[in-house]
């Protein structure tokens, strides 16, 4: 499987990367190369085999709903790279 | 003997007997500390201030119950309240999180003494070290080698004397492979045994906190303190945690230990299949019934492993927006921009090929050629475990197909790279236990044997390590360093 230069291109998208068109090069190829070997395990005939998303039994895990201390705003805002009247400050979005 | 070489329980006995207070242990590490570090660069961070601080308040109480009064290191990717978290990354440099992880606050509460936070790949993704986005960490068994990774900086630590015992994590084999490189014990439990709440996240479903320890006691010590539920991680299983000290007899009679021939394969190196046989033949003198068995999946295991891993890590890894924490570029103007430099310039390459390998794995038209195919290869794998653990006790296998390797050599090609998890990651597909023991050398390079156990049956593979150690030196051996 290789990844031609668009594929490169959709898939920075996806991960919201911003690469150079060297970079896309080189991704690209070592992307092709790891797919390519992920491609060994067409090997295994896996129609009848159910997927293992984790390996614990998965159960929903409820808490009472009860009030309880939680992280205080100024404190939530120590780490923000850019904050203004008690919240986060990002370039326009619309 | 100096105090930097001691083991936790040493340490433990002489406070306990008065004979040294926690104060003089740390600033006796600190010394340690600052004649190797130059060479070794464990450390992204030390905390001799707040250690200190803490050593003379656990010398004014005077109880050196547990680990009280003793030092420890934390992987850079455990968050610690006022003390900066970086995950080896420049997306974290000036990150300094609010709270503790569980694990951390668990040791914390139990009166350890944190000296620093230690060095890693950055994001856990790497098996050199070399990865981190602030510098390398050395071998201290060969200081032109690396000590594996990710998480080297703990191993590397440890092996040095810099600390006696240090939490690392294991995804694919980031807690055993850099233990087996620095000749120490490394422990990653069962997924679920530790709580991984407060721990910065690459893959969900196979991350696990574990130990880096001089000794097998000393890791069942720490396993005491650090496993139990947390209902703060709804993964973290609710299952009673025996006193894995109670499992320390030593004695092996009757055990049954499989050795899986797959693992013994081409890519093994010669001197450490050879090591692994002399182990499994002394256990066999120890009284342990040893059979060869079939693992038949076990070579898929790293091609899925680098799909499931990426997908779940292209999610976590989406938080590092430049938002709420984290590396901003201030100089874009709409906020699509803003995210997608501020990845750009906060993450480095092997993060960002996982996160684009991950994106595509789970992109719409690839979900089920990728990452179903991956999920289900991944069920045969723990499958085949849990055959030959119907007959079994304990697998053993080597832990890594070569000693540790030089710094710069396996740069190129990432898949090279991703060679060194082979005899790890299914450990971790399947969610079983494992631990990393030096059982050898090769040209004055440690060699570790990785021991896997049954679910939540860390225990067993206590008795099985301990019955092997307490039967050899290799745990007693030390790297020069060319200090006293």
């Amino acid at each position: 499987m290789a990844l031609n230069m668009k594929e490169v291109e959709h898939v920075a998208l996806l991960a919201r990367l911003s690469l150079s068109d060297d970079e896309k090069k080189i991704f690209g190829e070592q992307l092709s190369s790891i797919l390519n070997y992920a491609d060994t395990l067409n090997a295994l005939a896996t129609d009848d085999v159910e997927p293992l998303t984790h390996v614990l039994p998965a159960f929903n895990v409820f808490r009472v709903d009860s009030i309880r201390p939680s992280m205080q705003q100024k404190e939530m805002l120590t780490n923000a790279p850019l904050a203004e009247e008690g919240q986060y400050k990002v370039p326009k979005i619309m | 003997m100096e105090l930097y070489e001691l083991t936790v329980h040493e340490l433990q006995e002489r406070l306990t007997r008065r004979e040294i207070s926690s104060e003089e242990i740390v600033k006796s590490l600190f010394t340690r500390i600052n004649n190797v570090e130059d060479k070794v660069k464990s450390f992204i961070t030390l905390t001799e201030e707040i250690a200190l601080q803490k050593a003379r308040e656990v010398d004014r109480a005077g109880h050196y119950n547990s680990i009280a009064g003793i030092p420890m290191g934390l992987k850079d990717i455990f968050c610690t309240r006022g003390v900066k978290t970086t995950c080896g990354s420049k997306m974290l440099a000036n990150f300094i999180p609010e709270y503790d992880s569980t694990a951390s606050r668990r040791l914390d509460e139990m009166q350890g003494v944190l000296v620093g936070k230690l060095n890693m790949d950055e994001f856990a993704m790497g098996s050199s070290t070399e990865n981190s986005a602030f510098f390398a960490t050395h071998n201290p068994w060969d200081l032109e080698r690396v000590p594996g990774g990710s998480s080297g900086g703990s191993a590397a630590a440890v092996a040095a004397g810099e600390v006696p015992f240090a939490l690392g994590t294991d995804t694919g084999g980031s807690i055993r492979q850099p233990a087996s490189f620095c000749g120490v014990v490394g422990m990653k439990p069962t997924y679920g045994r530790v709580s991984r709440w407060g721990v910065i996240a690459y893959a969900s479903s196979l991350d696990q906190v574990g130990v880096f320890s001089k000794d097998v006691l000393d890791s069942a010590l720490i396993m005491n303190i650090i496993a139990g539920h947390d209902p703060l991680d709804s993964t973290s299983a609710a299952i009673e945690v025996p006193d894995y000290i109670s499992y320390l007899d030593g004695n092996v009679k009757g055990l049954r230990i499989a050795y899986p021939k797959e693992y013994f394969g081409q890519g093994v190196d010669a001197a450490i299949k050879e090591s692994i046989n002399k182990a499994l033949h002394k256990y066999e003198e120890l009284g342990a019934i040893v059979e060869e068995v079939s693992l038949p999946h076990s070579e898929y295991a790293l091609p899925a492993y680098y799909l499931v891993a990426p997908a779940e890590a292209s999610a976590n890894l989406a938080r590092f927006d430049g938002v709420r924490y984290g590396h901003r570029d201030f100089e874009a103007e709409n906020v699509i921009d803003m995210f997608s430099h501020s990845r750009a310039q906060g993450f480095g390459d092997e993060v960002k090929r996982r996160i684009m390998l991950g994106a595509y794995a789970l992109s719409s038209g690839y979900y089920d050629a990728y990452y179903l195919k991956a999920l289900k290869v991944r069920r045969l794998i723990a499958n085949d475990f849990d055959k030959v653990f119907r007959d079994f006790d304990v697998i053993v296998s080597p832990t890594t197909p070569t000693t540790a390797f030089k710094l710069g050599e396996q740069c190129g090609d990432p898949l090279t790279l991703y060679m060194n998890d082979i005899l790890t990651v299914p450990v971790n597909m399947a969610g079983l236990p494992g631990i990393s023991i030096p059982c050898g050398f090769k040209n004055g390079l440690p060699i570790g044997m990785q021991l896997i156990g049954k679910a939540f049956n860390e225990g067993t593979l206590f008795k099985a390590a301990y019955g092997f150690e307490q039967n050899t030196t290799y745990h007693t051996m030390k790297p020069e360093l060319g200090v006293k």
